[in-house]
């Protein structure tokens, strides 16, 4: 099926998490039962920070590709994950307030399968219809001493859609649905279950894949030769450079997959290669993105003349190059609750959240609005009943409101707490000094090796505030990270 | 227009309980330890108390909210009695009540009790109270000592102090207090330490180590307040009286706007002005005797001096280094050990300040005793440097 050619992509960003496990220290965890994953012990796998998950990447992925506009056009908004935090409450709309999208954004979460992502895209990208957002994010989890544990990762990617300055058009796509059982993970269980690597790679994607891509190609009007990028995302490696030499596509045409400081992102893993393809990608160029999972999409895009006058803040290659090199294992079985350490009696208060003070509150806590005093000026977060500011004390009920979340801002004063309670200790906490006058004492994530100092500047990211574990219930909210990893 | 209450109250008697891991003791008998011997000093009977003031802190341990607990505990029957929290300064909270209830006129004698039973949390450092629901979904969690560790980066960042230089600074603040502290008989730590130990102890929350950081201790100290005339009534002769008793919360300023540098103690400075207005004192370097401050942690006193005007902007590590607030320096603080060894059940502490104070205006206080002090400042703080309340009292001998 051919696709019309005013409406496509209209922008790309992405993100990856700070933190990176060194494999070989994951390797070296687990050698006195499988000493075979030194074979897989090459570079560094992203993973989330305990306050990391799909909907916080999501934000940050979008954050990439919207810029400062804070998606104020955006008409339509679809969230991809396997690895959504709730089964039921809208994934899409937590993030949709995060950036602050209108209030009649059409929101919609999608997910269930690997093919979640390339699925998503397919699917707004056909109907065609008003500004859109699409974000996959995805965090999959190995079981402590898998082949997976070792080669997955966690990342977002997003995708602007829309009929203006479209720097990337459908050409033609395919889809074919299979129930190929690769590997499945049955709702509520903690681990997927897979079948065998080289099956897998034979009669699945060796035998699924090659038909759908050749169908896809004629109908797009073009040859193997014209394939400037080829993406088929996989945990299994190999497996895309097997395909491209069976289809006869040139092996150069191979995009990156990410593996040397990323990982298998899941079902955004795909749309990751994609928005990193483009970032260095020319007018005209093809390129095909499979996706894999109960059967096969095939998308096959052309690049337009406007493709170099986008640019994602910092793309999925800024975000590889901001990484932080990790060495204690036992941080990721931490972090994905693999592992039961004693954390003191301190980290036993659950904090339960008053519902109705959460929805009260939404509006100035969801896409981090500080209100503008009329009368002073004085810009300030939170916003209560009356201006902070010494010699005005005007009512609140007339400041205008403004987001802090691209706001410059600093260190003001800080510490490393080792005493509070802290997933990831020490807690680095101390006044944040925006430039525009705000001030509010905040919590700072990713600190390297050099830590915090007065004056270290800093940017706003959206993160897990904490979590109340007698409920499983995450709260939401803004953190800083110092801008240098 | 209102002139004060200098001279208007008199401390009729005072006690104050063995501050410490007093693991065989509740809080009833601690509250009894320190209501008996305030009865005793006072020379009166229970009955004899027209109104009291309660002060209790933390609703996760103790003996729970209102004033019940208070009058059930010292069997107060048919009397006004009120339960004050205001964090760690409601030792001060409590003296004010118990104060103003005599100044106004509105009864002859008034009790101030404060007690804290921090030992059953079953941890060492502070339960973490509940932040308000809003706070909760955007204050970012922090223990006491990550609160005040921030004047330490804001005052070195001011007065360009190298963090050396003030881990120095800090350290002798500590042992100062630990070199005080043998001399107290009631006081929860009463060991020496050496400048080494302190500086080489693990962190806390940066810069501030384990012996930057007060005790957590068991404890409870009491006040019974009258009017100057009915104390002469009663048999006293050395009075010693309330000169200024002043509070100053945070509005939200040094918070959430640019006009507080993370330098300093806003709310002391406000109180401390007022204070000294209502005492009459211009000079407090010179004109006090003893200082009484909420060392709850090393940094807290270093700021303070500077916040009491006692030392000049940028200066209190140089006076501190140069001895001047030892034992036998020009204005010794701390000279009962103060929170860090005396220790901080946090709704007694405002009292135990003022019960050293009264202690050395009588010339009580045995191998501590200074040379004929007779005007003294007890420093109370609740909350953190930023977001909390400074309560000053000022006492001294009615001449």
């Amino acid at each position: 099926m051919s696709a019309t050619s005013n409406y496509g992509i209209t922008g790309f960003g992405g993100y990856v998490p700070r933190s990176r496990m060194q494999r070989a220290v994951i390797a070296a965890a687990h050698k006195w039962m499988a000493p075979s994953l030194r074979s897989l012990g090459k570079g560094q796998r992203a993973f989330c920070n305990w306050d990391e998950d799909s909907v916080t990447m999501a934000v940050e992925a979008a954050r990439d590709v919207l810029g400062t506009e804070h998606g104020s056009k955006i008409e339509a908004f679809c969230l991809a994950s396997t690895t959504m935090p709730f089964a039921d409450l809208q994934n899409s709309a937590i993030v949709a307030g995060a950036l602050g999208l209108p209030i009649d954004v059409r929101t919609m979460d999608l997910g269930f399968s690997q093919r979640a992502g390339t699925s998503g895209l397919l699917a707004a990208l056909r109907s065609a219809e008003g500004t859109t957002l699409l974000v996959a994010s995805d965090r999959p989890r190995g079981k402590p001493a898998s082949v997976q544990e070792i080669g997955y990762g966690a990342a977002a990617a997003a995708f602007t859609l829309g009929s203006k300055e479209v720097l990337a058009t459908l050409l033609a796509s395919v889809s074919r649905t299979v129930m190929f059982v690769d590997h499945f993970r049955v709702a509520d269980v903690k681990y997927d279950y897979v079948w065998e690597e080289r099956w897998i790679r034979d009669e699945g994607y060796g035998k699924l894949v090659p038909e759908a891509v050749t169908t896809a190609i004629k109908e797009a009007g073009i040859t193997t030769s014209d394939v400037k990028h080829f993406i088929l995302a996989s945990p299994i490696r190999g497996v895309a450079s097997a395909i491209i030499k069976k289809l006869g596509i040139e092996a150069a045409a191979e995009a990156d997959c990410l593996d040397e400081n990323c990982g298998y992102a899941g079902t955004a893993h795909g749309l990751l290669m994609l928005a990193h393809v483009l970032e260095k990608a020319g007018p005209g160029e093809v390129i095909v993105l499979v996706g894999f999972g109960q059967g096969v999409d095939v998308l096959v895009f052309r690049t337009t003349d406007a493709i170099k006058s986008f640019a994602p803040r910092r793309g999925v290659s800024g975000a590889l190059a901001d990484a932080q090199s990790h060495d204690a294992y036992q941080r990721i079985l931490s972090y994905e609750n693999a592992i039961d350490l004693e954390w003191g009696m301190r980290s036993e208060k659950s904090p339960k959240t008053a519902l109705t003070e959460q929805y009260r509150s939404c509006f100035q806590l969801a896409h981090f609005m500080a209100g503008r005093c009329p009368k002073c000026g004085t810009i300030q977060f939170p916003q209560l009943a009356y201006c902070v500011k010494g010699s005005c004390n005007a009512s609140a009920t007339e400041f205008e409101q403004l987001s802090l979340i691209d706001e410059k801002c600093q260190v003001l004063t800080y510490t490393a707490d080792w005493l509070s309670y802290h997933p990831a200790p020490p807690l680095y906490v101390g006044f944040v000094q925006f430039s525009n006058g705000a001030r509010l004492m905040m919590e700072t994530v990713d600190v390297g090796a050099a830590g915090l100092d007065v004056g270290t500047p800093l940017r706003v990211v959206f993160r897990i505030k904490d979590i109340d574990r007698d409920r499983s219930y995450p709260r939401y909210f803004w953190k800083t990270t110092p801008v240098e990893a | 227009m209102a002139l004060g209450i200098k001279d208007k109250v008199a401390i009729l008697g005072m006690g104050c309980s063995r501050f410490g891991e007093r693991w065989d003791t509740g809080t009833h008998q601690l509250l009894a330890e320190a209501f008996d011997e305030a009865l005793t000093d006072a020379g009166i009977e229970r009955k004899q108390i027209d109104a009291a003031w309660f002060g209790s802190c933390m609703d996760a341990v103790n003996v729970g909210n209102s004033s019940i607990p208070g009058s059930i505990a010292l069997r107060l029957e048919g009397i006004p009695v009120s339960r004050m929290e205001n964090m760690c300064a409601t030792g001060t909270e409590v003296l004010r009540g118990a104060t103003y209830a005599v100044a106004s006129g509105a009864v002859d004698i008034a009790l101030a009790i404060g007690v804290e039973k921090l030992k059953d949390t079953g941890y060492g450092g502070l339960p973490t109270p509940f932040k308000g629901t809003l706070n909760d979904l955007w204050l970012p969690l922090g223990s006491a000592p990550a609160g005040f560790a921030q004047l330490a980066a804001g005052y070195r960042s001011k007065h360009g102090i190298s963090k050396e230089q003030l881990k120095q600074a800090l350290a002798h603040v500590s042992w100062k207090s630990h070199e005080n502290g043998v001399n107290s008989p009631k006081a929860h730590l009463r060991k020496k330490v050496t400048m080494e130990q302190i500086l080489s102890a693990p962190m806390i929350a940066d810069p501030l180590g384990l012996f930057d950081c007060c005790g957590v201790s068991d404890g409870a100290a009491c006040a019974i307040v009258t009017t100057p005339e009915i104390a002469r009534a009663l048999g006293k002769k050395d009075l010693v009286t309330v000169k200024a008793l002043q509070l100053a919360s945070s509005s939200g300023i040094e918070s959430h706007t640019a006009d507080w540098d993370g330098s300093h103690v806003r709310t002391t400075r406000n109180a401390v002005k007022r204070a000294y207005a209502e005492a009459g004192i211009t000079r407090p370097r010179e004109q006090l005797d003893l200082i009484e401050v909420h060392d709850c942690f090393s940094i807290t006193e270093l700021v303070t001096m500077e916040d009491l005007f006692i030392s000049g902007e940028g200066q209190a590590v140089k006076d501190i280094l140069d001895g001047f607030f030892d034992a036998d320096g020009g204005l010794p603080c701390q000279i009962d050990g103060g929170l860090k060894c005396f220790g901080h059940p946090v709704a007694a502490s405002g009292l135990r300040m003022a019960y050293e104070i009264y202690n050395q205006l009588l010339q009580r206080a045995g191998p501590r005793q200074l040379l004929n002090p007779t005007l003294g400042l007890a420093h109370n703080l609740g909350g953190v440097p930023y977001l909390g309340i400074a309560a000053i009292s000022i006492l001294g001998l009615h001449s």
